[in-house]
């Protein structure tokens, strides 16, 4: 009777790793010779161009020292470092062998040329929203680029979560493939920038929080999450700014990197606005903000929105404290002050408000640390604004006490908890912005 | 190699992206009126105009600032004559001289932002730039008399 039941599970379990290999399989898609970069007609490029702005793809497929698109950057998954692919043309170590069907194929389904299912770190989860049409641009754009041999880096994914073919038991659970399609009763503007924001530009692959196996959680959709050790904040009514973002607010953001009344883009939202999004024509950034304001509520604060400023720039306004007996008070009028200093009711366009930052009255104080850290990087998109990292000059116990001090001073959020070991990761993780190293 | 607008005039230095913008205006390029103060963005002497906006060129990476427009101390005014650097002289405010250069620089912003600045605006944009000479009270009167000039030209 034992062995029975011992021989019936052994069965089970075969059957159950037939499955999910046949489950797994799919067919290699022929290889082809390169194309010639003349035989991709110049506009198609050209519009492929805008939209590998508009998916940022060169930001995760390009190494910090290395070429664009190449690959090589070690994007830490949480269950190990896994490196992005050179998508350059080169034959032998990027895709110079893929057809454009092949290419459909990897960006609708996650599989890769020669049939191997390729991992959720390429969003393909978003970009299987995105049409052929735009699809075969990117794809002339692409297969354009000066080709780059660059081998593919090994990933350091632990057993058993190396094998590919199980990759088909996660498409299961989370993957739902589609095409884009319009939500009626809404505009055609707010449809574009769904389409743009919920495909290509994969926004919610940071600032959706993912499950224990990696998934974005659908019913949190937009709830903020932490990525490289930075907060992307939420994008719904949760967002801790304190005012609300406004559609102009957004498209300022978006467009120039500076929102006057929020603050600057950092991080790796630096490179999104000033690498990615700056290829993308105006009328697409506006199609993003008209989304965003949607989905964020702002609308329902706008008659306040006069009342919080006010309220707000009190903060700021505050007497900064006794530099003789508050350390906190002062590094900030020494480090800080020349430049972030404000006397009026509005803050100049630039001297950037602290008070008015969701860096202070955010859940966790990782991107202020990071920016106090490491400075803001700069871009002709804003003019005079760039600040330097004080990570020489100021001690951890430095940022802790100033980062305390702005909160308090600034904000009326309770103390942040464990600010020591908040400073401690941000010193350990350095983040890859080209912008401002 | 970085290139960038130092004093009007374009420049192309080949150092390590990582070095200080300081170092290579006073070493690379031979600007020698900005000075290193204390090389951690604590002090203000080494202050230059980055886009016109003051910045502490210690801690500023000389990559950060490729494509940008720098301006030091010899760039304020061709002749030396900006209403501070005037205004410095008709006060005698220098004792040792070593912060000045950061001073008049700081001091340029603040003005373009607050034409007609109060103690507490001075005070608070200027309090990154030390003074071991305790020279504070001459540097502000030097401050408001400079403004004073300013709006009257531009009036």
């Amino acid at each position: 009777m034992v062995k029975r039941i011992l021989i019936g599970l052994l069965a089970l379990i075969v059957l159950g790793v037939l499955g999910t290999f046949a489950l797994a399989w799919r067919p290699a898609i022929a290889p082809i010779d390169r194309p010639a970069a003349s035989s991709f007609p110049a506009d198609l490029v050209a519009r492929g161009e805008v939209l590998a702005g508009a998916g940022n793809c060169a930001s995760c497929h390009s190494a910090p020292d290395g070429q664009a698109y190449a690959g090589g950057l070690g994007l830490d998954s949480g269950f190990g470092i896994i490196y992005s692919t050179n998508i350059t043309p080169d034959p032998d170590t990027g895709i110079g062998h893929w057809s454009a069907a092949a290419f459909v194929r990897a960006m609708h389904s996650g599989v890769a040329r020669d049939g191997a299912q390729l991992l959720p770190a390429f969003p393909y989860t978003h970009f299987t929203q995105v049409t052929d049409d735009d699809l075969k641009a990117l794809y002339a754009f692409l297969m354009t680029r000066t080709p780059v041999k660059a081998e593919e880096k090994t990933n350091t994914l632990p057993f058993p979560l190396n094998i590919r073919a199980l990759q088909a038991g996660w498409k299961l659970l989370f993957f739902r493939k589609g095409v884009f399609q319009p939500t009626a009763g809404k505009s055609e503007e707010w449809n574009r920038g769904a389409y743009l924001s919920e495909g290509l530009g994969h926004c919610a692959g940071c600032h959706t929080p993912r499950n224990a196996l990696g998934g974005e959680k659908t019913r949190a959709e937009y709830a903020g999450s932490t990525i490289d050790g930075w907060l992307a904040p939420a994008l719904t009514s949760a967002n801790p700014a304190p005012l609300p973002w406004t559609q102009d607010d957004l498209y300022a953001y978006l467009r120039s990197g500076v929102a006057p009344l929020h603050g600057a883009a950092a991080g790796s939202m630096f490179d999104v606005v000033h690498h990615g999004l700056a290829k993308l024509p105006d009328a697409d950034i506006h199609a993003i903000a008209v989304y965003f304001v949607d989905r964020n509520g702002s609308a329902a604060l706008a008659d306040n929105k006069s009342a919080l400023l006010v309220k707000t720039i009190a903060f700021a306004h505050r007497d900064t404290g006794d530099e003789a007996t508050d350390a906190g008070a002062h590094l900030y009028q020494v480090a800080c002050g020349s430049c972030h200093y404000n006397n009026s009711e509005l803050p100049l366009p630039a001297r950037p408000e602290l008070a008015l930052s969701s860096t202070l009255t955010g859940p966790d104080p990782s991107n202020l640390i990071h920016v106090m850290l490491e400075g803001i990087g700069r871009d002709e998109r804003m003019p005079g604004v760039y600040m330097p990292g004080f990570a020489k000059g100021l001690s951890d116990a430095d940022v802790v006490t100033l980062a305390s001090y702005l909160r308090r001073s600034h904000s009326e959020q309770p103390a942040w908890a464990d600010l020591s070991g908040a400073v401690a990761s941000a010193r350990g993780i350095k983040h890859q912005d080209k912008g401002n190293p | 190699m970085t290139g960038f607008t130092l004093n009007g005039k374009p420049v192309s230095v080949d150092v390590a992206d990582d070095t200080p913008l300081l170092w290579v205006v006073r070493d690379t390029i031979g600007f020698k009126g900005t000075k290193f103060g204390c090389g951690i963005g604590m002090c203000g002497a080494c202050t230059v105009h980055l886009d016109g906006r003051a910045v502490r060129s210690c801690i500023t990476p000389v990559n950060a600032v490729a494509g940008a427009s720098v301006v030091t101390i010899e760039g304020l005014d061709p002749q030396g004559q900006h209403p501070l650097q005037k205004a410095w002289v008709a006060t005698q405010t220098p004792q040792c001289g070593y912060c000045q250069s950061g001073q008049i620089m700081q001091a340029a912003t603040l003005l373009k932002d607050y034409p007609n600045p109060s103690d507490a605006d001075i005070d608070a944009v200027m309090n990154g730039n030390l003074c071991r000479c305790m020279a504070y009270a001459r540097i502000r009167k030097a401050i408001k008399l400079a403004a004073a000039e300013m709006r009257g030209a531009s009036a």
